[in-house]
């Protein structure tokens, strides 16, 4: 599908950059021209999501094959002749989507929306800032989208860069060592992952159409066929001892991203940090890029080793879901504490895809998008309050629930979302996780459902420190919600009910990818990793 | 009426409260009197098509079924295609359920409309009614074990709404809390069973499920599993139904709003729990229903005994509905299964009136300690009442006939349900062995017959403890009497059998029989026959000896509050210890507010601090490493945080093994004296580089061998200029002494 000429992935993806430059170009004093081209922007941007949603086939299957993908780009970008021991590079830009990454699509595009009218408040060199996140909105997207490892590995790091500028100006009194640590440890697992990807291109080699000569190549579909790979290069078999090394540091460096328990210790502080926008941003998409990555790479590139390190998997989401729930409730700061449950949250997605069955995936992935929904509307909530208290700590608050009653609705919808309360999203994905890690793993799944109890204990327990019991003179004055806080929250209650009454439209639109992923986990290794 | 037909009222029924939520919800404070009319009226609806449903499905055999698909998950790898159903069905249990939700639920919004006048949340109480009758209706409709779930969760959410109404109050909202998260717990249980189900048999139907059990296909192949599944379900109900050990959340959920004592925490949710297994009585093995009979036998006898103990009115009731519940559960699992479910619907109307008829009461007393301005008086306290029969006689009235009923004297409901459950017990007791059961089931029955008459003694009879307060006690207006009335007339006999000593002629035995076992004859527990032969030889010696217990009840707590010839306060001494520990109620609360609760606080803070000195500290550490690294330990940390201390560890350790490896190794002869000289320089200067960092090692070690080395060459230099003699001859003498010193060098 094309406008005028170039295919609406590449619209999606450049059209922030696009709007990066129109925004440096734009006069310094109109403040309100600069917020509203970036609402703009996103909201073109949007549109195109629902575009695509709509004309999205939900019958092809993705993941593998170059004809499972829609809305496919690709063109030769670099080519570099016989270099000695190198051999000729062969780089594409190459875009694709599938029922897995269509739906990051769509959740990068309304948090991006989203996140622009939560940046209403800034004044700090805005046109910088909005610039920034525009091109972060790009890096995110590129990732979603690319087909091609040296593409995605070039919108990974891209997205970095805004990130660190974005925490380390515009943030809170630590802002500069939580962009630190933040820049630091995702380097560190990108350079985990530039390792393994350096591997792979070593390793598979396809034929050049027009040549007939076989080149070594960066193209993810390529890496996720066995019969590309050469017999005696580093990553070529299976169950060898390279690739469980390969598929390891792959998995550390989408562990970082998610953040997976041990890794998750600069999610908290970037979280404290970061404005409110970008902690909608960081929580709403970016950690989705880690549980993205691994299934679009080590799950399809390497399912004998994600069959091997199953059950290892398992046991680190389920202690995500139960050390995030435990620590957040300890915590008396709102945002470290929503920061927190991001990680019990995503242990959840990290339980579901463990499970490498149909339900357990399809539960991870519906997940992502749901906390995405969910969590965005935590974070613009604490921001609400913090907007107006000039502070997050739980115990100075209480009996907001009658000097604001509709944020109180709105954030009593969040939270009995977070806890997973029928009726609201968060409960199917969480249900359809867990059901499919019941299958693969009973005594995994079962010792997971304490996180269950511990969301609603900590939840409710920050529901009843904010809103319940008498409000403390000194908020007396507290203004409730406002028009632009609505306009943002509003239309994410509504998805976060209708998907909780109907979820069906998303599980359509990932099913036969989903089935497709599974079924590679089939061929080679033999039946066994669902149910019995 | 056709299915389709019943079908289609039951949604209507299922659907119109929860309009009425959302209606009230966003219009309720913009509709005329806050719209109470509205989700009354909504709710008359309901009670009218509920009657007609469980008229029509009287009078088939046949449940009405519908299913739709929810989602679909496509053609899975192995298994093939897979959806997922949601659905409902209505067969006598389910429209027996819906006539017992929808007028309990009608009469207590007729009851509050006089109750909760003047209100501060008056529109939002009524939209929480609503979507609280929604989730119940939904629980007893569906047909799946998803559905149910998803209704369990909900019913949570309203209790939790409703406990917390007043939530300006602490007690209120940590209430409410507790109930929610004391729920969850029961639930992650019911949850873990559905797993278990879902993952053998693909479906979430209780139909499809019980057939694909009948048909010898069981959980994992394994009987055990079976077992653990139907108790995991149990779990659920032990949640809901306050049993024993998740009983606590019951009692305090008194601090919501009475009327809603007498929804949620009496009449309807509660027994959610009790429907549950009723639904699910056909996958139970012979030892998940021993389980259940315990669990209901301990909590009965626990809650009694604190029942007898206690002062407030809602507290009495509340531990008198958890016994009652005890006893539900109790009969269900003994094989009672329509006598269990009977006393469900039965007690339904009694408890909702008692707790009306005590919300009637303390109205009253409310409003006449406010006339008094007396805010420091307890309402609801039964000491400060009494004499009270003259005042509200109306109420008077009701309440009697709701305490007869629950006390099970002949010609009251209560009678007739709990009359088959002791017989039940009796013959359980009978065929297997478990004689516990039916005395606890007696002993209990003895409780009740006194607490409740000490209740209605102290209230009701006697004299009033303040005169001037007493002036101002009036009874309550229509809207709450009205209601009182109708449940007072539910407690009598002949709405369930016209035959008022014993029910099993009645429709009601006619319309709930116990269903057919699905599970393996192996663990099945004794058969309908069986059971219904012993418990038809138990049925005389069970009335007679539950009349003698209860007459025992009745006459002691006559003796003791109204003829005063026992003296409690006496026995209150004498038996000090127990007292105390009744009135504390056996000291759950304090158990799990020390084991659980702080338990997992203490966890919390350990956790943290773990997550921010190790789990971060090493991160952190990284980087302070490194800086310790470049610039040396002395000029970085000076031993302040854990980090330096550990790096200091971490160079001494390096320098010994630097030294011992060294030594070992890198003098040739092997020499003691040289090993050791070379150790002890090799952990010199690695304690130096931790101690300096590389860059003062690079300064003084590195650069100083440079210039070392640059200063002894000029001094070699200098030295070998005296050798330049420019006679060969010393040449030679020095080059043999150098190939001899090789020599030896290689040797």
């Amino acid at each position: 599908m094309q406008l005028l000429g170039i295919g609406i992935l590449s619209w999606i993806t450049f059209l922030p950059v696009a709007g990066m430059i129109l925004i440096l170009l734009l006069p310094k004093d109109n403040k309100n021209l600069v917020r509203w081209s970036a609402a703009a922007i996103t909201g073109l941007q949007l549109l195109l999501a629902v575009v695509i949603f709509m004309k999205f086939d939900r019958s092809l299957t993705g993941i593998n094959t170059e004809a499972g993908f829609q809305f496919l780009e690709k063109a030769r970008w670099i080519d570099i002749p016989a270099l000695s021991w190198f051999g000729r590079i062969q780089i594409d830009y190459f875009l694709g989507i599938d029922g897995i990454s269509v739906l990051m699509v769509i959740l990068t595009a309304l948090i991006s929306f989203i996140a622009v009218f939560s940046s209403w408040g800034i004044e700090k060199s805005l046109k910088g800032y909005f610039a920034l996140l525009l091109l972060l909105d790009a890096g995110m997207m590129g990732v979603f989208v690319s087909l091609d490892f040296f593409l995605f590995y070039v919108f990974w790091e891209v997205m970095l860069l805004p990130m660190y500028f974005l925490i380390g100006i515009w943030g809170g009194p630590r802002r500069e060592y939580a962009a630190i640590k933040f820049f630091l440890y995702t380097l560190f697992g990108s350079v985990l992952m530039l390792l393994a990807v350096i591997a792979l291109y070593f390793s598979v080699s396809i034929a050049d159409p027009s040549t007939g000569e076989h080149v070594h190549t960066f193209n993810m579909l390529a890496m996720m066929n066995p019969s590309n790979y050469a017999a005696d290069s580093i990553l070529g078999g299976i169950n060898t001892s390279m690739r469980y090394l390969a598929f390891v540091a792959l998995f550390i460096g989408f562990a970082i991203k998610v953040p997976i328990f041990p890794f998750h210790t600069w999610l908290p502080d970037a979280h404290v940090e970061a404005p409110t926008a970008i902690s909608v941003v960081l929580a709403g998409v970016l950690l989705k890029m880690g549980t993205y990555g691994i299934l679009r790479v080590c799950y399809s590139m390497f399912p004998d080793a994600s069959a091997h390190y199953q059950i290892p998997i398992a046991i680190l989401g389920f202690i995500s879901i139960v050390y995030g729930a435990l620590v957040a409730m300890a915590q008396t700061d709102f945002k470290k504490l929503i920061a927190y449950s991001s990680i019990s949250h995503m242990g959840v997605v990290v339980l579901g895809i463990a499970a490498q069955n149909t339900q357990g995936i399809i539960g991870g992935v519906m997940q992502m998008f749901n906390h995405g929904t969910i969590t965005a509307m935590l974070f613009l909530i604490v921001g609400v309050i913090y907007d107006r208290a000039h502070t997050r700590g739980l115990n100075d608050f209480g009996g907001l629930m009658n000097q604001m009653p509709k944020y109180a609705g709105i954030m009593t919808i969040a939270f009995f979302a977070a806890l997973g309360l029928p009726g609201l999203s968060g409960f199917i994905s969480e249900m359809f996780s867990f059901l499919g890690a019941f299958q693969a793993f009973r005594g995994i799944a079962i010792a997971a459902t304490i996180g269950i109890v511990l969301t609603a204990a900590y939840m409710l327990w920050t529901l009843q420190r904010l809103f319940l019991g008498t409000l403390p003179d000194k908020w007396k004055t507290l203004p409730d919600i406002n028009g632009r806080e609505l306009f943002m929250l509003v239309p994410l209650a509504v998805i976060v009910i209708f998907l909780g009454l109907y979820p069906a439209p998303m599980i359509d639109l990932m099913s036969s990818s989903v089935n497709t992923l599974v079924g590679v986990f089939k061929p080679e290794l033999g039946a066994g990793l669902i149910g019995h | 009426m056709t299915p389709a037909t019943i079908i289609q009222l039951s949604l209507a029924i299922l659907l119109l409260p929860l309009f009425s939520f959302v209606t009230l919800i966003f219009l309720g404070k913009r509709m005329p009197r806050q719209g109470d009319w509205f989700g009354l009226g909504m709710l008359m609806i309901c009670l009218a098509m509920a009657v007609a449903v469980l008229a029509s499905s009287l009078g088939s055999e046949e449940a009405a079924v519908l299913n739709i698909p929810w989602v679909n998950f496509g053609t899975l790898p192995v298994i093939g295609p897979l959806q997922m159903q949601i659905g409902i069905s209505v067969d006598h249990l389910t429209a027996i359920m819906l006539v017992v939700v929808t007028l309990v639920s009608t009469l207590v919004h007729l009851f509050s409309i006089g109750y909760m006048q003047g209100d501060i949340r008056y529109s939002r109480y009524f939209a929480y009614l609503g979507i609280f009758t929604f989730s119940m209706l939904l629980i007893v409709l569906t047909n799946n074990f998803f559905l149910i779930y998803v209704g369990w969760e909900l019913v949570g959410l309203s209790s939790y709404l409703l406990i917390g109404h007043w939530y300006e109050k602490k007690s209120a909202s940590d209430a409410a809390k507790k109930a929610f998260i004391v729920n969850r717990v029961g639930d992650i249980g019911m949850f873990t069973g559905i797993m278990i189900l879902y993952y053998n048999f693909r479906t979430f139907g209780f139909t499809e499920i019980f057939h694909a059990i009948g048909s010898g296909q069981i959980p994992m192949g394994s009987e055990a599993w079976l077992t653990a599944a139907g108790i995991l379900i149990f779990c659920g109900a032990v949640g809901k139904s306050a049993q024993f050990p998740l009983h606590v959340w019951l009692p305090d959920a008194m601090e919501g709003p009475t009327p809603v004592s007498a929804l949620i925490h009496a009449a309807t949710m509660v027994a959610a729990g009790v429907y549950l297994v009723a639904r699910t009585f056909p996958m139970m093995t012979a030892d998940a229903l021993m389980v259940i009979a315990y669990t209901g036998a301990i909590t009965a006898f626990i809650s009694a005994t604190i029942a007898i103990a206690q002062n407030d009115i809602k507290k009495v009731l509340a531990y008198s509905t958890i016994s009652q519940l005890g006893y539900m559960v109790m009969g269900l699992g003994v094989g009672a299964y329509t006598a269990g479910f009977f006393h469900l619907v039965t007690h339904a109307m009694f408890k909702a009136g008692l707790f009306l008829g005590s919300g009637s009461i303390i109205h009253a007393m409310h409003h006449a300690m406010h006339h008094e301005n007396d805010h420091h008086s307890d309402p609801q306290d039964i000491r400060n009442m009494g004499g009270l029969r003259k005042k509200m006689p109306i109420t008077f009235l009701a309440f009697l006939m709701y305490t007869l009923a629950i006390c099970g004297v002949p010609f009251t409901s209560g009678f007739l349900s709990k009359d088959e459950i002791l017989a039940g017990t009796l013959a359980y007791g009978n065929l297997t062995g478990h004689l516990l059961i039916p005395i606890v089931g007696f002993l209990v029955a003895g409780m009740t017959a006194f607490y409740m008459f000490r209740i209605v003694i102290l209230a009701f009879l006697g004299h009033h403890a303040d005169e001037k307060r007493y002036a101002h006690i009036h009874e309550s207006p229509a809207t709450m009497t009205i209601p009182l009335v109708i449940f007072a007339a539910l407690s009598f006999f002949a709405f369930y059998s016209f035959n008022p000593f014993g029910a099993s002629d009645g429709w009601f035995f006619h319309a709930v029989e116990r269903p057919q076992s699905v599970v393996p004859a192996s663990v099945q527990a004794a058969g309908i026959e069986a059971f219904e032969e012993a418990a038809h030889h138990a049925h005389i010696p069970a009335m007679g000896l539950s009349l003698l217990v209860a007459a025992i009840g009745i006459l002691t707590a006559f003796a003791t509050y109204q003829w005063k010839k026992i003296s409690a306060d006496a026995w209150a001494t004498r038996m000090k210890g127990v007292h105390t520990f009744l009135v504390n109620k056996w000291y759950f609360d304090e158990l799990y507010g020390a084991v659980v609760v702080g338990g997992t606080l203490a966890i919390t803070q350990f956790l943290r601090w773990i997550d921010e000195n190790i789990v971060d500290g090493l991160v952190n550490g990284t980087a302070s490493w490194t800086l310790a690294v470049v610039f040396g330990y002395s000029d970085h940390a000076k031993g302040k945080n854990l980090s330096a201390k550990m790096f200091l560890l971490v160079g001494f350790a390096s320098a010994v093994l630097a030294g011992l490896w060294m030594g070992q190794w890198f003098w040739p002869y092997h020499s003691a004296a040289g090993s050791v000289a070379v150790g002890v320089l090799a952990g010199l200067l690695t304690l130096f580089f931790f101690w300096s960092g590389a860059g003062g090692f690079d300064k003084y070690i590195v650069d100083g061998i440079v210039n070392g080395a640059a200063y002894t060459s000029g001094f070699f230099g200098i030295l070998f200029k005296k050798f330049q003699t420019g006679k060969v001859q010393s040449y030679l003498v020095l080059v043999i002494l150098g190939v001899m010193l090789f020599f030896f060098w290689f040797k």
